[in-house]
């Protein structure tokens, strides 16, 4: 017995020494990133490499909120993140309930068609998109990059929500139409109230995703009006490289919506993936 | 299929109209997405692969003619592009390892129930939030021997003779990009296979257990063949993407120090944006979905192999 509970607290023992080591590996460059942002500029260099300064200071979010174009930015990449997510997240439930609920001729190729759109190198339709939307005057606009954004997204999320309602019983909508409701209703009163968790998951992912574009952002816009964060994060260091401390604030402003957003669905994203494993 | 056809014995005889509403259902679901997804996706796709085969560069009205098979011949004969490749499958094969890796051992520790699970497991996927961009900043920052620790440390280890920058060593800075990516992988890896693991009936272990199997023993005949279709189709889409990916190498190296760094999705980026010759860049990006596509196939045919024999 003593020899069991020994073994036992030993794995215990190995067990947060393990997590505490990937705790260190996923958060220290997080903590990194936060320190030099409060680190005033004449102690960044003078003090060496010191995990706290001897001094913090806020000045850097203060100058990167008054004195640069970042709320801008920031209000921009709320609305094309927020619309993105939103619009992907309702087409991907119709598709993943599709996929979820019906065997029917052509989805084979539809879910293999979605399959591919995963493979090719994006760079190689910047080009044929811009000349697309170009004409539609949807370059250089919020639409154009809200309506990019959903095309990308909507192949992994209907995945994402397929596995979601697999993980609900047929049995449910099939009662309520023995009751005499359309399948729409049925969808819409019974099984999407039942896969909230999996609606919130699908647009925090997709708004992580949204929110992180780089490419598209920076070639379908030229004009700062309608910049992206990402864009903005990027033309600021070669602007003002040697500028660390209002670079990390800016990274630091950028990560704080979406770090608080996956914070809160991480845990429906593995409950969703999970009732979709059962089902295989 | 068996939703219509309880469905339909429930009530017989429809009206046509009814019947044929009830057949365009499932379409009625899927066509905003295959709507999208063909106009955004599919057609530049299209005009895009059309681009390999005509001379297409940005900025120079006498372009757009059909050239043929001319740019694959330059492929061929063009070094860049075959360091390019080789650089790729360091790339990709040494992030995937080690995002699969350590995204199985996270996923195991977080599996059972612990006092503190949900924060610890809220805290490591973090990684997986920071946009792919600004996690190369990041992590390029903490090379920077100006702003950031790692090169003194990796000194004091004794890995560098000098605390310079990795980042401008021809010779090692492929691993920059790399350990960023894998920081940044690691959440998607344990994210999804947590989930299958949580989905293993417990009660399988306690029988094994029972019957004398060791804890290896348990992982190989009961975890490892459970979480066999969960690894396949994450590995497969992971490959893809991470062969695609340039983000981190663009922002963190721009393909230097003296192309050491540069692989195909990041070469194509240069080729398109810095030469404007679209077309160039179209046909390597061609060859490319080709590689991608042969590997998916070949994963998929290996899969349906394997499943067949058991």
């Amino acid at each position: 017995m003593r020899a069991y509970s020994l073994r036992r607290t030993s794995y215990w023992v190995f067990h947060y020494a393990m997590l505490a080591a990937f705790l260190a590996f996923a958060l220290f460059p997080l903590f990194w990133l936060l320190k030099v942002s409060i680190t005033p500029n004449d102690l960044l260099y003078s003090e060496g490499v010191r995990m706290w300064p001897s001094r913090t200071t806020l000045d850097h979010y203060v100058s990167v909120l008054q004195h640069t174009q970042f709320p801008l930015f920031f209000r921009n990449s709320v609305i094309v993140s927020g619309c993105t997510a939103v619009i992907s997240t309702l087409i991907a439930a119709g598709a993943g309930y599709g996929f979820s609920r019906f065997q029917f001729r052509g989805k084979f190729w539809i879910v293999g068609i979605m399959l591919v759109t995963q493979m090719f190198p994006l760079v190689m339709i910047v080009a044929p998109i811009f000349r697309l939307l170009a004409p539609l005057g949807l370059t250089n606009s919020l639409t154009g990059l809200i309506i990019v954004y959903t095309a990308f997204n909507v192949p992994f999320a209907s995945f994402l929500m397929q596995s979601f309602f697999d993980g609900i019983p047929k049995d449910l909508e099939e009662a309520a139409m023995i009751d005499g409701a359309t399948r729409f209703e049925a969808l819409c009163k019974i099984i999407l109230p039942l896969t909230l968790p999996g609606l919130a998951a699908t647009i925090g992912f997709v708004f992580t995703a949204a929110w992180s574009e780089l490419l598209f952002a920076l070639m379908l816009n030229s004009s700062n009006a309608a910049s992206t964060f990402p864009v903005g994060l990027l033309a600021f260091v070669s602007k003002f490289s040697v500028d660390f401390g209002q670079m990390m604030a800016a990274g630091v402003l950028a990560l704080i919506p979406v770090c608080g957003f996956f914070f809160l669905i991480q845990r429906y994203l593995v409950q969703g993936l999970t009732a979709g494993a059962v089902k295989g | 299929m068996t939703t219509i056809t309880t469905g339909a014995t429930t009530r017989r005889r429809r009206p046509l109209l009814r019947r044929m509403a009830l057949a365009a259902e499932p379409y009625l679901y899927t066509i905003p997405s295959v709507f999208l997804i063909t106009i955004i996706m599919l057609v530049p796709l299209v005009i895009g692969l059309s681009y390999a085969f005509r001379d297409i560069t940005l900025l120079d009205p006498f372009s757009g003619g059909f050239v043929g098979l001319d740019h694959f011949r330059e492929i061929y004969a063009d070094a860049s592009f075959w360091n390019a490749l080789h650089n790729t499958v360091t790339w990709t094969v040494t992030s995937v390892v080690l995002q699969f890796g350590l995204g199985l051992i996270l996923a195991m520790l977080l599996d059972r129930p612990f006092p503190g699970r949900s924060l610890i497991q809220a805290l490591v996927f973090l990684p997986w939030a920071v946009p792919s961009f600004l996690s190369g900043l990041n992590w390029a920052w903490l090379f920077n021997p100006v702003v950031g620790p790692l090169p003194y440390w990796m000194h004091d280890v004794g890995l560098m003779s000098a605390p310079d920058n990795i980042l401008s060593d021809p010779n090692h800075a492929i691993w920059g990009p790399i350990v960023a990516n894998v920081w940044w992988g690691i959440p998607f890896f344990a994210i999804t296979l947590l989930a299958a693991l949580q989905a293993i009936p417990k009660d399988i272990y306690e029988a094994a257990a029972i019957d004398g199997a060791g804890p290896f023993e348990r992982f190989r005949s009961i975890t490892l063949p459970f979480l066999a279709p969960t690894i396949a189709i994450t590995v497969l889409l992971r490959t893809v993407w991470v062969a695609n990916f340039a983000d981190l190498i663009v922002v963190m190296t721009k393909g230097g120090p003296a192309d050491s760094t540069q692989i195909l999705s990041s070469y194509i980026f240069t080729q398109a944006f810095q030469r404007l010759d679209f077309g160039y860049a179209s046909a390597i990006a061609a060859v490319l979905l080709v590689l991608l596509l042969a590997y998916a196939f070949a994963l998929v045919v290996l899969r349906q192999t394997l499943m067949a024999r058991n």
